[in-house]
C-alpha cells in the first residue's frame, strides 16, 4: 500500500524540482532569442543568411500544412527504426552474454563496426536496396543497436558478485540467474542505452532522407536548402530537436515505470 | 538427513593457502558456530559448502552424499543481505523457494510477520533498516527448501543493541523448526550465546584449532550473558583465539 502511495508522490516531487530548477535554462534561452532577434534587426542581417527568430516562427506557423506530412513520415520512420534497432541490439547482447566464448569472438568486432561512419555505407545500401523504406530502416537500425547492445552487455557483466554467488549457491540455473538477477540488474544501463539510441534514431532517419526520399524532414531540408529558404531549414532543425526531446522524455517515463525500488535510492546519491 | 561432514578440506587461491585440512561436522538439528578472525577464510569455507568452488583436497558430505562442487544443497545467508533492490520484501524472501518450486506466499507472509516485518511486506529493501534487511535475508533462508542453513556473519554490521535483539530473535525462530545451522562469526559472545558447539579457527591458513561444547540449556535467556559461567567460557575461548599470537 505505502509503496503504491510513494510512486505518484515522487513523480510530483520530480515535477516540482523541474519547475524549481527549470527556470534558469529557460531564462537563458529566452535571453539568447532576444539577443538574436535584436541583433538581426540592428545589423540588418539578410534573411537568407540568418533569419530572425520571429521570421522562423512565422514561417513555421504559416506553412504548417506544407510540411506536416514530412514530419509524420520522419516520426514513423524513426520509431520503426528505433524499435527494430534496439530490439536487435538487446537480443544480440543477451545472446552474446549467455555465450561467453561467442562474446569474446564478437565483442571487438562490435566495437569496430561503430568506427565505420554510417554515412559511407549509405550509398551502398541505396545501390542494393533502392530508395524505399528498407535502406533507411537499415541505417537507423545500424545506429540504434549499438548503444543498447553495449550498455546491456556491460550491465549484465557488472551484476553484483555477492548476489550472483547467492543465486548460484541457492542452486539457480544459468537462465534463472540471467532472468531473475542479471537482466533486472542491467535495466538502468539498458535504459541509458535506449536514451542514446532514441536521439540517434531521429538523426539516422534525417540522414537517410537526405540521401534520397520523396518525403520526410530530411527531404524538406534539402528542398529548403536548394532554394535558400534558410528560415525553413531552421524550422526543420527546430522540429528535429523537438522530436529528439519527445523520444527522450518518453523513454524516461518508461524508465520510471520499469525500474522499481531504486529510483529514490539513486535520487538521494 | 542433514548432517554435514567436512573432512580434511584444503583450498588455495593461487599461491595463498586459505584453508588447511579443515575437519568438523554438524549434526542434525545442531547449531554450530565457526569463530575466527576476519580474513581467516570463513566465507571461503561457505563458498565451498555451497558449491561455488570445489576444494583442492578433502570431502564435503551432506546427509551422506558427497557435495563437492554441488550447488543448491544448502540455504545460505551471505555476509551482506544481498536482497534484490527491485523486488519487494515479500518477493525477496520467496526467491530461494522460487528457484525450485512455486513459492508459498502465504507462508512467507506469516514468517515476515513473525520477523516483525508485517508492515514492510510490500516495501523495497532500501526502505528498511540494516537489522530489518538481515531479518529478511534470514527469512529467505528459512523459506528455502534446503534443510541445512549457513549464516555468514549476519549481524556483524549491526550495532550492539540491535545485535542482541537479533540474536534472541534468531534463537526463538530457530527453536521452532530446528534446522541444522552453521553460523560464522568473529564475535565470541555471539558464538557462545547461540551455539551448541563453537569451533575456533586459526588463520593463515585456517584450520579448526579447538572445539568447545557449550552446555547451557535452551531456551536461552538474555541474562545468561552476565553469568559467571558464561564469562568463564568467554575467557577460555578468548585465550584459545589469542593464545598463539
Ligand atoms: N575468489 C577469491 N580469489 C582469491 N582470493 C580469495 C577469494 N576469496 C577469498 N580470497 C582470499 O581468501 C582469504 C579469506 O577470505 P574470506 O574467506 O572472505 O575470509 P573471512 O570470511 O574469514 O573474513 C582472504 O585473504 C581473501 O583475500
Ligand atoms: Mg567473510
Amino acid at each position: 500500500m505505502e509503496v503504491e502511495g510513494t510512486a505518484p508522490g515522487s513523480t510530483l516531487m520530480i515535477m516540482k524540482k523541474i519547475v524549481k530548477q527549470g527556470w534558469r535554462p529557460v531564462l537563458v534561452v529566452v535571453l539568447l532569442l532576444i539577443l538574436w532577434e535584436s541583433s538581426s534587426r540592428l545589423f540588418a542581417i539578410p534573411a537568407w543568411l540568418l533569419p530572425s527568430p520571429l521570421t522562423i516562427m512565422e514561417e513555421g506557423l504559416s506553412s504548417w500544412s506544407n510540411y506536416a506530412h514530412h514530419l509524420v513520415s520522419t516520426t514513423k520512420l524513426s520509431i520503426l527504426g528505433f524499435v527494430i534497432g534496439t530490439s536487435i541490439g538487446l537480443l544480440i547482447a543477451i545472446l552474446l552474454h549467455l555465450m561467453p566464448r561467442v562474446r569474446q569472438a564478437f565483442y571487438p568486432l562490435l566495437i569496430l563496426s561503430q568506427n565505420i561512419p554510417i554515412i559511407v555505407l549509405a550509398p551502398l545500401l541505396i545501390i542494393w536496396f533502392g530508395f524505399g523504406v528498407l535502406p533507411k530502416l537499415f541505417i537507423i537500425t545500424l545506429v540504434c543497436f549499438f548503444p543498447v547492445a553495449v550498455a546491456a552487455l556491460d550491465g549484465f557483466r557488472q551484476t553484483n558478485a555477492e548476489m550472483k554467488h547467492y543465486m548460484y549457491m541457492a542452486g539457480a540455473s544459468k537462465w534463472q540467474v540471467f532472468s531473475k538477477l542479471e537482466f533486472p540488474h542491467a535495466l538502468p544501463a539498458v535504459f541509458s542505452g535506449l536514451k542514446i539510441s532514441a536521439t540517434y534514431s531521429v538523426m539516422g532517419a534525417v540522414i537517410s532522407e537526405w540521401l534520397g526520399a520523396n518525403q520526410g524532414i530530411g527531404v524538406y531540408m534539402t528542398l529548403a536548402q536548394s532554394s535558400f529558404r534558410t528560415d525553413r531549414v531552421f524550422v526543420a532543425i527546430f522540429f528535429i530537436m523537438l522530436l529528439c526531446l519527445l523520444f527522450f522524455s518518453l523513454i524516461i517515463v518508461l524508465e520510471k515505470f520499469c525500474i522499481k525500488g531504486r529510483a529514490e535510492q539513486e535520487a538521494k546519491s | 538427513m542433514s548432517e554435514l561432514k567436512v573432512s580434511e578440506v584444503s583450498k588455495s587461491f593461487g599461491e595463498k593457502k586459505v584453508l588447511q585440512s579443515v575437519s568438523f561436522s554438524v549434526k542434525e538439528g545442531e547449531f554450530v558456530s565457526l569463530l575466527g578472525p576476519s580474513g581467516s577464510g570463513k566465507s571461503t569455507l561457505f563458498h565451498l559448502i555451497g558449491g561455488l568452488f570445489t576444494p583442492d583436497e578433502g570431502d564435503l558430505c551432506l546427509g551422506g552424499e558427497n557435495i563437492n562442487g554441488k550447488r543448491g544443497r544448502i540455504s545460505y545467508t551471505p555476509q551482506n543481505p544481498s536482497l534484490f533492490p527491485w523486488r519487494t520484501v515479500l518477493d525477496n524472501v520467496v526467491l530461494g523457494e522460487e528457484l525450485h518450486a512455486k513459492p508459498n506466499k502465504e507462508r512467507a507472509r506469516t514468517m515476515l510477520e513473525r520477523a516483525g516485518l508485517a508492515e514492510y511486506v510490500n516495501a523495497y529493501p532500501h526502505q528498511l533498516s540494516g537489522g530489518m534487511r538481515q531479518r529478511a535475508a534470514f527469512v529467505r533462508s528459512l523459506l528455502s527448501p534446503q534443510p541445512f542453513i549457513c549464516l555468514d556473519e549476519p549481524f556483524s554490521a549491526l550495532d550492539e543493541f540491535t545485535r542482541l535483539d537479533m540474536q534472541k530473535w534468531l534463537l526463538s525462530i530457530w527453536e521452532e523448526n530446528r534446522k541444522s545451522v552453521l553460523f560464522v562469526t568473529h564475535n565470541i559472545e555471539e558464538a557462545i550465546f547461540l551455539s551448541d558447539r563453537v569451533l575456533v579457527l586459526s588463520s593463515n591458513p585456517a584450520t579448526v584449532k579447538q572445539e568447545f561444547t557449550i552446555p547451557f540449556e535452551r531456551p536461552r535467556r538474555e541474562e545468561l550473558v552476565l553469568t559467571e559461567e558464561f564469562l568463564k567460557w568467554k575467557k577460555q575461548i578468548y585465550h584459545e583465539l589469542r593464545g598463539e599470537e
